[in-house]
């Protein structure tokens, strides 16, 4: 069977994979009665309506009527690289304090634009780390650890 | 006069030098984020709102309202001045207005779109105020049936406004509800899909959520589209003042403008957006030189700047009176009102008195300040689209990481950003729009508590959502929305599918 509107297809599919693991999360919750719900009554019911509207997606797109639409290919060096260097800062911050972690977060996530140099990035770095640090740590105080452990 | 004394209760609580300063902060950072292309009013939102977190509730509010309309402004100004829109919202203004900057009348199409919003502010702010209190009394005498269906209402007008596809939108709101059960279940305690993770006891935080999916996604998907930095040509400024022609010419459409704005506003879903849509489209019907539109045109740039600045103040409505926010700006300001310990909805007027009127009042402050500020800092903003993309998307990064920290002082929301990332980049290359799930997950919660309340008052018996005459119209609305979508939707595929 031809899927002619492939980006349709795992929209639909996306909705049902997620119906699919709330309906069965929601099923180690007391269903209860109509008049008397549990705590799974509400999520299970969603999950249908979810998985139904799913399914009518997936079926649509595979209809010879359906418009044609391939996938998007995925850039996943950028994502990696942009939600890497996220997390990698919450990581850090508690480990290694707020500078060396913003530091390598503000690197690393100028590395991910294929125009970078290292000029603009030092530069562009040093000045966001200054202002972040007298904004956020002198001017409104927040409770953050600013050098790592053992210095402190 | 009930009005005058309701609002002047409201300017005594905004006329304090603290509230002052921090409706003109507001104005001033979010103009200075919105400004910033690629960042819509919901991104800066997202990324000011830590900003707020140690205000007193009145004050918070009052910032983030100056927030919201510098954002608004700012995006106008970006999409002047570079021909890039941040939002849908400023589209049409960038049609005319762009081309009103490169024939040398930047700065004219700015005071234009100032002066614009500035008296659409106005007259949108006496129609909340005038329109709250009767609204808000009738939303009072709502039991549960009538409130989940009031949000199914506005949950689907929301879809079928929007211009996605309606069952794509509708899996999107689904999605957000059932992201809105995770955390501990009010009525039972019993700790829904949280695998014992003690941070998601108390839900799924908004703010990173938010941050994850509009800032972070985003990012990725401009430097995927355009490299980063691509050399934007920005256009020269030049004198601000329109001349006594220009005047002549921007006055009926900024009062249509503004007269559109002000009651599409109220209907949620596109709100702001559908209002500058349908301006730009009478101002061009109506012109005597409908050529002239797209070549820029001033009547172009007045009509739907008044008409989205109306838009976006009359969209606070709903949210104030009815507890529904219209879009997803409102479904943002709804999570930060829980922040504070607000729940919005119609006892807040009674309730909070003082912080009800005082928000109202703020909308024109903040309107006011935006002309104060915006006219002579405008050379300053123009200097800012200079700076090169590259070296903008780590400092959003960081603000996003900092402010997202600070929420709870933990890391775990950070984490929570990073894959929320993901999840925003996955639904950018499906083209789903995220903006239905945050409607979605800010409701969910009510949409079940009313849900179970209504079953439990009519022993389970579900067809009273459709005996009782209030409830039963508000459905029958939402069906009719439904249908006239989806009607010519079916009619126009079957139209392609016959040409093929």
């Amino acid at each position: 069977m031809p899927i002619y509107n492939q980006r349709a297809f795992a929209s639909g599919l996306l909705f049902v994979i997620t119906a699919l693991a709330f309906f069965l999360g929601s099923r180690e919750y007391d269903l209860g009665t109509p008049a008397q719900m549990g705590s799974g009554f509400f999520p299970s019911l969603v999950s249908v309506c979810l998985g139904g509207v799913g399914l009518f997606i997936m079926l649509g797109a595979v209809r010879r009527r359906s418009a044609r639409e391939r996938l998007r290919t995925w850039n996943i060096r950028l994502l990696a690289w942009i939600a890497g260097s996220v997390a990698l800062f919450a990581f850090m911050l508690p480990r290694f304090g707020f500078v060396i972690s913003l530091v390598v977060l503000l690197v690393l996530a100028s590395l991910a634009s294929h125009e970078a140099r290292w000029r603009g990035i030092v530069i562009n770095t040093l000045v966001l780390v200054a202002i972040a640090v007298g904004a956020f740590v002198y001017g409104i105080d927040l409770q953050l650890p600013l050098w790592p452990s053992f210095i402190r | 006069m009930d009005l005058l004394s309701n609002l002047s209760v409201g300017f005594t609580t905004v006329f304090t030098p603290d509230n002052l300063a921090y409706a003109f902060l507001g104005c001033l950072l979010g103009t200075l984020i919105g400004v910033l292309p690629g960042l819509g009013p919901l991104a800066t939102i997202a990324m000011l709102l830590p900003m707020t977190y140690n205000l007193a509730p009145d004050s918070a509010l009052i910032m983030l309202a100056g927030i919201y309309y510098g954002a608004q402004y700012g995006g106008s100004t970006t999409a002047i001045i570079v021909n890039l829109p941040g939002e849908s919202s400023s589209i049409m203004t960038a049609v005319d207005g762009h081309q009103m900057a490169r024939r040398g009348r930047a700065g004219v199409a700015l005071a234009t779109a100032a002066i614009g919003s500035f008296f659409a502010g106005c007259v949108a702010t006496l129609a909340i105020a005038a329109l709250a209190k009767p609204l808000a009394e009738v939303a009072l005498q709502f039991g549960p049936k009538e409130y989940f269906s009031l949000m199914v209402l506005g949950l689907l007008l929301a879809i079928v406004i929007s211009a996605d596809s309606l069952l794509e939108s509708l899996g999107m709101v689904l999605v957000g509800v059932l992201w809105s059960l995770i955390g501990t279940d009010v009525n039972s305690g019993t700790q829904r899909f949280t695998f014992g993770v003690t941070q998601l006891f108390d839900g799924l935080d908004f703010v990173p959520l938010t941050m994850g999916i509009f800032g972070f996604a985003e990012i990725v998907r401009n430097l995927q589209q355009h490299g980063a930095g691509q050399g934007l040509t920005v256009e020269k400024l030049t004198s601000l003042f329109p001349t006594r022609a220009d005047f002549r010419r921007m006055a009926a459409p900024i009062a249509r403008g503004t007269f559109i704005g002000t009651i599409l506003g109220v209907l949620p879903g596109g709100g702001a957006a559908l209002a500058s849509f349908t301006s730009y489209s009478v101002e061009k019907k109506l012109s005597s030189n409908p050529t002239s539109f797209g070549q820029g045109a001033i009547e172009g740039v007045a009509g739907p700047e008044s008409a989205n600045n109306a838009g976006a103040q009359t969209s606070f409505i709903p949210l104030l009176t009815l507890g529904l926010p219209a879009n997803a700006v409102m479904a943002l300001m709804v999570g930060a009102m829980t922040i504070h310990n607000i729940q919005p909805g119609p006892q807040v007027m009674t309730a909070n008195p003082s912080l009800f009127w005082g928000v109202i009042a703020s909308m024109w402050v903040g309107n006011m300040m935006l002309v104060i500020l915006n006219l002579p800092l405008v050379g300053l903003w123009v200097k800012l689209l200079n700076i090169p993309y590259r070296f903008l998307y780590p400092a959003i990064m960081m603000f996003c990481c900092i402010g997202v920290y600070s929420l709870k002082n933990s890391t775990f929301e950070i984490y929570e950003a990073a894959i929320m990332c993901i999840v925003g980049y996955a639904f950018l290359m499906l083209r789903l729009s995220p903006a239905p799930l945050l409607l979605g997950l800010v409701l969910g919660p009510q949409l079940e508590e009313t849900f179970r309340r209504t079953m439990l008052l009519s022993r389970g018996d579900a067809t009273v959502f459709f005996s009782s005459p209030l409830s039963a119209v508000l459905l029958a609305i939402a069906f009719c929305a439904v249908i006239a979508i989806a009607v010519p939707s079916i009619r126009g595929r079957r139209d392609k599918a016959l040409q093929e």
